[in-house]
């Protein structure tokens, strides 16, 4: 009894009830393509978060306030915080710095509305600084911010949602929580970090949204640019030293800010996307695992229905190999077919962008979920295979 | 010359304490090669029973079993499964033919598991199938042959090996007159070849075929009676 004698009996099986295994290798192919599919997404979200800190520029510094337990002591970031960074004598190596407010509003144009995630407030610097480039029209400049005139740059994304495709935004003017803005100009696109989109923003100068739209809290963060980038170190001293004492922190206490360049933010973020993956990844690998126990559900309704033809087989000289091969065969077939389909169309799906986020798939993933696969059919099919191979043949032929 | 069957003590016991069922209370028993053996009984008597042990698909609870010389008490569970494919063929009351398989995959099925090559397992199943009269049937499926075609797809299957022993049980018992005169002369003609076969029946016509009938009562043989010496039907 040779292994290709083994596999054409294991396929004759499966064959006898099509539709049965073809609902079983649906489990495992679902397993694996969430798998493929799953990881495939994270890693995009984290390599699109990863390109766009780069995007940034490696001459970045982001300064922002430290989250909650500073007590009343601590001190918001200002906007005169920001310029006492500008200091040729104090902090030679840093370039410009731009305060940003952050905060949400409502635009509306004609009849369209939308909810615009990020509404930025921030002075001219800002573009050069994050590398941002206008695709039409005009960026804002330091007068605008200077006589807070209601003018506003808006994303790619923005802008589509609001005008469509047919229409230039530049010269419209439209609302923002009801506060009437010009439209200055469009950026161009950047591509979706994966957690949020960079195109989906509205940049207006720091005054007007602090008088018309957040108010004169804390800024959300200071951008920094550095000389260059092998001076980034020497800036975030600079601006040490400058907040420190601008804020009366003694050498040692904790501080009310914290600094990051941008391989910094990239580690900070790519472990939330690492946690991200880890998670979608649990969810596949319980799928793969439901889809395993599929597998041992229906090779012991298999090996029940069959236990007359296995006591026929025992009858006419099967040895235990030859049954506890052939049921293996038909379970490991199962899952491995089921695997080989789960790879194609998680591979396939990983071609389409998943909720705004281009799935890059992670090879490894692929032989893993394959390799799980073929296990499980090992696995799974272990059990109800070897229990056919124990059955003593006059008890299997007495089955009724 | 060495028996193919050599039996003495033979004990079946099902179960135990109160409730225990005495299958078989003590058989001896020796068939010759190139015999032809009826075992009678009524239904309950334990011929069955005792078939199940001469075809290895049962342990006796006690009793030495010499099959072919060997004693099959001593062998594992691989030997007797190469036993049970190489000395024995075994036909059943209801065919057990394996459903959704060729005639002729089902004649192979036994050189398969002997590990034979495909060419040669296709000759060997081909000549079996054409002993009983079925060349033309190979490609069929089970369900769509008669009862008699099946029974004889089923002994060309236990013949295909050339095992030394043809053991029956009540292989007429699903059949109408005809077949079951189709299923006897295939049984006259192999005998006749020097297989030996046991037959187990309550027919009265199929023991009319054998050289020897043996009585089966609650366990234990009441009669042996020998009608025709081997060799007397050619």
């Amino acid at each position: 009894m040779n292994l290709l004698e083994i596999l054409r009996f294991a396929v004759r099986g499966l064959t006898a009830n099509k539709l049965r295994s073809a609902l079983t290798t649906l489990g495992i192919t679902i397993g694996v393509a969430a798998v493929i599919l799953l990881v495939a997404v994270g890693n995009g979200a984290s390599a699109a978060i990863a390109a766009s800190i780069q995007g940034l520029g490696t001459n970045v510094v982001n300064v922002s306030p430290m989250r909650g337990g500073q007590g009343a002591g601590a001190r918001p970031l200002t906007v005169q915080d920001a310029h006492a960074l500008v200091d040729p004598v104090g902090a030679p190596d840093v370039r410009a710095a731009s305060p940003v407010v952050n905060t949400t509003a409502t635009a509306t144009y004609g009849q369209t509305s939308y909810a615009v995630p990020t509404v930025a407030g921030t002075e001219a610097a800002y573009f050069t600084t994050t590398n941002r480039a206008i695709a039409d029209g005009a960026l804002f400049g330091d007068e605008d911010v200077a006589s807070a005139r209601k003018v506003v740059v808006l994303g790619p994304t923005t802008a589509q949602a609001l005008f469509g495709t047919a229409e230039s935004a530049v010269g419209k003017n439209v609302l923002l929580n009801s506060i009437q803005f010009t439209v200055l100009g469009v950026l161009q696109a950047k591509g979706s970090t994966g957690l949020q989109n960079a195109d989906d923003v509205a940049v207006a100068p720091l005054s007007a949204v602090q008088n018309s739209l957040s108010g004169y809290g804390s800024l959300n963060q200071i951008v920094v640019q550095a000389g260059s980038a092998d001076s980034v170190a020497l800036a975030q001293a600079e601006i040490t030293a400058i907040l420190d004492a601008r804020h009366g922190i003694r050498a040692g206490a904790p501080a009310d800010y914290q600094i990051q360049n941008s391989e910094q933010l990239l580690a900070t973020r790519t472990s939330a996307t690492q946690t991200f993956t880890v998670l979608l990844a649990a969810v596949a690998a319980i799928s793969l695992l439901v889809g395993g126990i599929g597998v041992t559900n229906i090779m012991l309704v298999t090996v029940t229905e069959r236990i007359r033809e296995i006591g026929i087989r025992k009858a006419i000289g099967a040895p235990r190999s030859a049954i506890l091969g052939q049921f293996l065969a038909e379970a490991t077939m199962l899952s491995l077919f089921g695997g080989l389909l789960g790879v194609v169309i998680g591979v396939v799906g990983s071609q389409f962008t998943v909720a705004g986020i281009t799935p890059v798939v992670v090879p490894s993933s692929i032989a893993l979920a394959f390799a799980v696969s073929a296990l499980i059919g090992l696995f799974f099919g272990s059990f109800p295979a070897n229990r056919a191979a124990k059955l003593r043949p006059i008890d299997a032929l007495r089955h009724e | 010359m060495k028996p193919v069957i050599a039996v003495s003590g033979l004990r079946k016991t099902y179960g135990g304490g109160e409730t225990a069922v005495h299958a078989l209370r003590g058989v001896d028993l020796v068939v010759r090669p190139g015999e032809y053996v009826a075992i009678m009984g009524a239904s309950g008597s334990g011929k069955s029973t005792l078939l199940n042990m001469l075809g290895c698909l049962d342990v006796p609870t006690a009793g030495r079993y010499l099959l072919d010389g060997f004693s099959v008490a001593d062998l594992n569970e691989r030997q007797l499964a190469l036993l049970r494919n190489r000395k024995i063929g075994f036909i059943f009351q209801s065919f057990n033919l394996v459903p959704r398989t060729s005639a002729l995959s089902n004649v192979e099925l036994p050189l398969v598991y002997s590990g034979l090559r495909r060419a040669e397992r296709r000759r060997r199943a081909l000549a079996a199938l054409e002993m009983v009269g079925l060349t033309e049937r190979a490609r069929h499926l089970p369900s769509e042959l008669s009862g008699g075609q099946q029974q004889r797809v089923a002994v060309a299957r236990a013949l295909v090996t050339g095992p030394a022993l043809l053991l029956a049980d009540e292989p007429t018992g699903n059949l109408d007159r005809a077949s079951t005169a189709d299923v006897l002369g295939v049984f006259d003609r192999l005998n006749a070849l020097g297989r030996t076969v046991v037959v187990i029946t309550h027919e009265d016509e199929v023991a009319a075929h054998a050289h020897r009938v043996v009585r089966v009562d609650d366990g234990l043989i009441v009669s042996d009676e020998t009608r025709r010496t081997v060799g007397a039907l050619t």
